[in-house]
């Protein structure tokens, strides 16, 4: 089991600030802050995380991939997949109650409830970093080797995996054990919730050499950007 | 300081308390209720969307001003409608069918309304034939669609060439916007604009709207 709480996944006030469109040194105003404060502690009252995980083999994971054949063409998971020395699927939700009080306060207090909804997204971004970190840890050729495997999370709805294979996954995984549910759209309610792929290897595998044509039109290329930090294959 | 001047002020401050009171002063002052919106509280979120797009201050403010605005708009409300004021025009919006967020699109809307547009809020996972139809029936200028995922980016074309083929195109103008989404994939689908964030997209869609 991954160990999470709402203290580790609780986001710097400065990252949250910065994800909210805070330029670097600019001076937040006092009303803005009051928000800040108040969001940062709904999200500890509220926050109950939970995750669930699967070790498969690359085989097992094949169909799961393949869903329903949606899939780009090209899409990077298929070449990283075989290659990585451990998989696991992996969800993670921040629970019902917050996602509830969201929705509840766009419905009224919209600027408190954007400053949370940007909490909780700080907070279910750092969930998938520590479960890619929990992956990097476990014992294993990656561990003692002298270069150590490096995690990442790959999510249907991004990077070529269609959104549709949250239905195979779903199926492999059964997340509904920790409260999360996919609609007829593959859509994951609690809407802060995390899913995916965890694939550990060496860090080459993970480098994108290709140019993939949905890349181009991507505005939010964190893959690239984490690829790129990866050595060339 | 006039007082619609202090009204603007006050909404840039996000000041939800001050605005209404002021523009109940105002009114008893005998200023017109269409006057107290164009030049208290649409001055004021003129000022913060210019501020926002400079990057001088970020969203929290910019939703602490549309607070403020609303609470004056709750004042002026009855007025407006009694005077027969009509919106700048109706703008539906919604995230694409399969998408899951809808930040974005609820950030768009909060700008819009305080812009002075009437905002059909359709909410997520909204298929191609909805966004038509109740644009349609709601005699919307313009429809705003948000999408996360690049998967289901192409919904943005479909509702596009749905209303080609319904002959809206030219009554009925198409924004798009969303993380994944560009300027380039906007005019590679036909949409008639692209909004990088909240405080263009409301820029481009009163250059739609003509308003």
């Amino acid at each position: 089991m991954i160990p999470f709480s709402p203290a580790d996944l609780e986001p710097a006030p400065a990252a949250v600030r910065a994800a909210l469109g805070l330029k670097p040194g600019a001076e937040p105003s006092p009303r803005s802050e009051e928000l800040l404060r108040r969001a940062l502690a709904i999200f500890r009252g509220l926050a109950a995380p939970a995750a669930v995980t699967r070790p498969v083999t690359a085989e097992e994971f094949a169909p799961v991939f393949a869903g329903r054949g949606d899939n780009e063409p090209l899409a990077p998971l298929a070449g990283i997949y075989p290659r990585a020395g451990r998989l696991h699927l992996f969800a993670f939700t921040l629970g019902e109650p917050l996602g509830a009080e969201i929705g509840r306060l766009f419905a009224g207090d919209f600027a408190l409830g954007a400053v949370l909804d940007a909490v909780a997204s700080q907070a279910a971004e750092s969930a998938a970093r520590v479960a890619e970190r929990w992956s990097e840890s476990l014992p294993g050729p990656g561990a003692a080797s002298g270069a150590p495997w490096r995690c990442f999370l790959y999510s249907p709805g991004f990077c070529g995996w269609h959104v549709s294979g949250q239905e195979a996954l779903f199926a492999a995984l059964r997340p509904e054990t920790i409260g999360i549910r996919l609609n007829a759209s593959f859509l994951m309610t609690p809407l802060k919730s995390v899913s995916g792929v965890l694939a550990a290897g060496p860090a080459a595998i993970h480098r994108l050499e290709a140019s993939y044509p949905f890349c181009a039109r991507c505005a939010s290329p964190a893959c690239r950007e984490r690829s790129l930090a990866a050595p060339p294959a | 300081m006039s007082i619609l001047n202090e009204i603007s002020l006050r909404l840039e401050e996000g000041d939800d308390a001050a605005v209404p009171r002021l523009v109940g002063e105002a009114l008893a002052g005998g200023a017109a209720a269409k006057t107290v919106l164009d030049d208290g509280l649409i001055a004021g979120m003129n000022v913060v969307g210019g501020r926002f797009r400079d990057h001088e201050i970020f969203l929290p403010d910019v939703l602490l001003a549309a607070r403020a605005m609303y609470a004056g708009l709750d004042v002026l409300k009855p007025l407006l409608e009694r005077a027969g004021v009509a919106s700048r025009g109706r703008v539906v919006i919604g995230s694409v069918h399969g998408d899951l967020h809808d930040i974005g699109k609820n950030l768009v809307g909060i700008m819009l309304k305080g812009a002075g547009f009437e905002v059909i809020d359709l909410g997520n996972d909204v298929p191609a034939a909805r966004f038509v139809a109740v644009a349609r029936e709601r005699d919307a200028r313009v429809i705003g669609m948000s999408a996360l995922l690049t998967t289901t980016m192409p919904v943005m074309k479909e509702v596009v060439d749905l209303l080609a083929r319904e002959n809206l195109r030219g009554r009925v103008r198409t924004i798009v916007g969303g993380a994944p989404v560009s300027a380039e994939y906007a005019a590679e689908i036909g949409a008639d604009a692209y909004g990088y964030d909240c405080a263009q997209a409301v820029e481009k869609v009163k250059e739609l709207a003509g308003a």
